[in-house]
């Protein structure tokens, strides 16, 4: 039952939008609570209990659950035929329909689950904010959004769901919007997304073009058939756009440029949308079209080194960032990084892990920093913090363990998943990516740096913020807290999903999502249960090289902490940065961001000039709009005045010399001949009888003398 | 004394002829301009005369016959024109009749 009306898990919180929108403004802020955290609770227990439903429908295969609502675009059989690459005609199909597999499930979870306690905690956080319907209403549209993207069985539902999240985003990051650096933030992030979302269309349209269908069912179908050769050319490009349209909403380089700057917005918004749901999307989309690209190795490679260099890039940043909610946004941009690293180099299931723990520390991370900027009174840079330790005693454990799950301490969940990756990245292809894996590693180290840094620095050493804020300290509300200590048991909890076989585990998550990523068409068949046996015992063997890098990020993250530790947490140190003593360019470039922001400023925006001439692309845009307004209309121009003056020679010559000459020249001529001839006209007849005498005798004279 | 032969009546015509050559191209009155018309034609009509004789068939005289109808026809016509002439420009004087002056 629950299974077949999976289509009411986004409505419940459309509902709640829908509510704010019409009659948000009358209602009071605890019906508005009431209703907008009682529908995302209704649609948590609702997908539990359909996931719980679809395991035995399953019964383990892994097979789909489809559930078309409603056919939107084409119909059916018949209709907007178009012809495929290959001449054949297909259909173009575009239905709400909805698809549970072991992916969404595992995404549906946490996303109404995490979605859950963020509406929880936002209760207790924006109690004292204007505009309280407003931002429930959003969140639940985000929601319904979301649920959307994780539900849809198509590529256009999914971007359905897709644009509605970057709407959200959008909405969401400007909820201040008498901010101008808010409603600027708010139009970067809209814009950039747009950008992927350019590249994700694309994607999906050649694919259809291609393959002949929009729904992942037939999609995978196709391309695990057998019929379509590894590498693909059409198939790569497809990917890759796809993955374009990833970067964009999953924030990697060159499109992660608006993550830092969403920070404007709420702190439970850069939970939710930024920490561990939205930024997903793309991650859940390369997950989901897995078969196109195991079909394209060259995209794979793409996806990895571009994952490997985001997580690199942005935990560089992270190092010396003072906002809190800064360092935790580049540290987003670069564990999302490690999930397309993942992704890229064929350990799916990794990706996703990660993505699972994610999930939860860092929303526990952010909304424990929303819970810090709460009782600092609205203070976020870190340089103005520190002993809170004693002060915000709750908060401050959770934070830890957050820190802890993501520096990749073992027992915690962060190291589970981020291990796993490390080891695909190590192992794959036999090998061929280690310095990817090198890559993974130094960011490692870094990310514990960086967040034991944020931990020392607010929680640790001596306090150095205004007096008057010192006063004003205290622990956030039960609703606040609430969500931080679940998230936090979560954190450790979560790891233990995916144990691995070589801590004697038995990787129930990796096991779970196995058929969504089977290389093999015909996983759905009755000779599965031997498959399984088989699959079991390969994977029985581990190889000691994985112990032993194990024990290497184990060290690496006590080695991050404990150095960061060294120089943050002590108590007689003040707040200083080493860094920038020791090798002040570094901090410098570091601290602006490698200066990347400036250079899509002058590449892309326009706004800046060198004199009169506005530079990069949209001067260039300008320079061609001059080319063509002064030498391509003025030879045009040209051409008409030449025109007009070959016309005007045509002329002059038709009426002097031709008209003159030939034609009135004759006559004149004529008449020139005529004068003398006139003279002798006298009318005299005497004149003419003598002429004619004259001749009578010269003719006799001829013939006298012939 | 010279026997009278043909010659002698070709170079009376001749004479006669040259006369009324003479009397066209220089006489003032248009009447005269006519009678040395006429007196041409008259020569043409002794030439012709002189020759029959000289032959001795009529072919001549016949055709001086028709000379003679064709002066009559032509001086009649003559006449007409300068009657018309006349009427015109109230003058008989050849010298004027320059309407095709250029």
């Amino acid at each position: 039952m629950f299974l077949n009306h999976i289509y009411l898990i986004p409505l419940f919180p459309a509902f709640g939008a829908a509510l704010m929108f019409f009659f948000g403004r009358r209602l009071q802020k605890s019906a508005v609570s009431a209703v907008c955290v009682g529908v995302v609770v209704i649609a948590f227990v609702f997908a539990c209990f359909a996931v719980v439903q679809y395991s035995h429908f399953a019964h383990g295969t892994g097979q789909p659950f489809e559930k078309i609502l409603y056919t939107w675009l084409g119909s059916g059989d018949s209709g907007l035929s178009f012809a495929k690459k290959d001449g054949s005609t297909a259909q173009f199909n575009a239905d709400f329909g909805f698809l549970l597999d072991p992916l969404s499930a595992i995404w549906l979870l946490f996303v109404t689950g995490v979605g859950m306690l963020i509406h929880i905690y936002s209760v207790g956080y924006m109690a004292h904010e204007g505009g309280y319907y407003r931002f429930f209403g959003y969140l639940n549209l985000f929601m319904f959004a979301m649920l959307t993207l994780i539900l849809a069985n198509n590529y256009i539902f999914l971007f359905v769901g897709w644009e509605g999240v970057g709407l959200c985003s959008y909405l969401l990051i400007g909820f201040y919007f008498h901010r101008k650096s808010a409603s600027d933030a708010a139009n970067k992030a809209f814009i950039v997304n747009r950008i992927g979302d350019a590249g994700f269309v694309l994607g999906a349209l050649t694919l259809v073009w291609y393959l002949g269908s929009f729904r992942f069912t037939e999609i995978n179908a196709l391309a695990r058939s057998g019929h379509y050769l590894v590498g693909d050319p059409i198939l790569t490009i497809a990917a890759i756009l796809l993955f374009v349209g990833a970067t964009g909403k999953s924030a990697q380089l060159p499109l992660y440029v608006w993550l830092p700057d969403a920070m404007e917005g709420p702190t439970p918004v850069s939970a939710l949308i930024h920490a561990a749901t939205m930024v997903t999307a793309g991650v859940y989309m390369v997950a989901r079209s897995n078969a196109v690209f195991v079909l394209a190795p060259t995209a794979m490679k793409v996806v990895a080194i571009i994952g490997a260099l985001t997580a690199l890039f942005a935990a560089s940043i992270g190092l010396v960032q003072n906002d809190i909610k800064r360092v935790l946004a580049y540290s987003t941009v670069s564990q999302l990084g490690y999930m397309f690293l993942a992704l890229g180099v064929g350990a799916f299931a990794a990706g996703v892990f990660h993505v699972f723990t994610h999930a939860f520390f860092k929303a526990l991370l952010f909304l424990g920093s929303g819970s810090v900027i709460h009782a600092m009174s609205g203070e976020q840079d870190m340089k103005f913090m520190g002993d809170l330790r004693s002060r915000i005693p709750t908060t401050y454990k959770t934070m830890f363990v957050g820190m802890l799950a993501i520096a990749g301490i073992p027992g915690f969940a962060g190291f589970f998943s981020k291990d796993e990756i490390l080891w695909q990245a190590w192992s794959s292809e036999g090998g061929a990516y280690r310095i990817l894996w090198f890559i993974g590693i130094a960011t490692a180290l870094m990310t514990a740096f960086y967040m034991g840094r944020l931990i020392f620095l607010t929680f640790f050493g001596e306090p150095r913020m205004s007096h008057e804020i010192e006063h004003h300290i205290h622990e956030s509300p039960k609703s606040m807290t609430g969500p931080l200590v679940i998230l936090a048991a979560c954190s450790i909890l979560a790891g233990f999903l995916g144990l691995p076989h070589s801590l004697g585990g038995s990787n129930r998550f990796g096991k779970f999502l196995e058929p969504v990523f089977a290389k093999d068409a015909r996983v759905f068949e009755a000779e599965k249960p031997a498959q399984y046996a088989a699959g079991e015992k390969e994977e029985e063997k581990t190889d000691p090289m994985e112990y032993a890098l194990m024990g290497l990020s184990f060290l690496v993250a006590v080695a991050g902490i404990g150095w960061a530790y060294r120089t943050y947490g002590r108590a007689d140190k003040g707040y200083c940065e080493p860094l920038a003593e020791k090798a002040p360019p570094i901090y410098t470039v570091l601290y602006n961001k490698w200066f990347v922001d400036e250079g899509y400023d002058y590449a892309f925006t326009g706004r800046r000039k060198l004199g009169d001439v506005r530079l990069g692309v949209m001067g260039a845009g300008e320079a061609s709009s001059w080319f063509d307004a002064k030498v391509i209309d003025g030879a045009v121009n040209d051409a008409g005045w030449l025109t007009r003056a070959i016309a005007t020679l045509s002329t002059w010559w038709d009426k002097w010399i031709i008209d003159g000459l030939g034609v009135n020249g004759l006559a004149i001529f004529a008449r020139c001949l005529a004068i003398p001839a006139r003279l002798l006209e006298w009318g005299l007849m005497q004149w003419y009888a003598l002429v004619m005498v004259i001749g009578l005798i010269g003719f006799t004279l001829y013939y006298v003398w012939k | 004394m010279v026997p009278i032969t043909t010659i002698h009546y070709l170079v009376v015509a001749a004479a006669l002829f040259v006369l009324g050559v003479v009397g066209v191209l220089t006489r003032r009155n248009v009447v005269i301009v006519l009678m040395s018309i006429e007196l041409i034609l008259n020569a043409v009509n002794l030439n012709l005369v002189a020759f029959s004789r000289m032959w001795g068939n009529l072919y001549g005289q016949a055709f001086a016959i028709f000379i003679v109808v064709d002066a009559a026809a032509e001086a009649a016509v003559g006449l007409g024109i300068l009657i018309a002439f006349f009427r015109n420009k109230e003058t008989i004087n050849v010298d004027e009749i320059d309407l095709l002056k250029w």
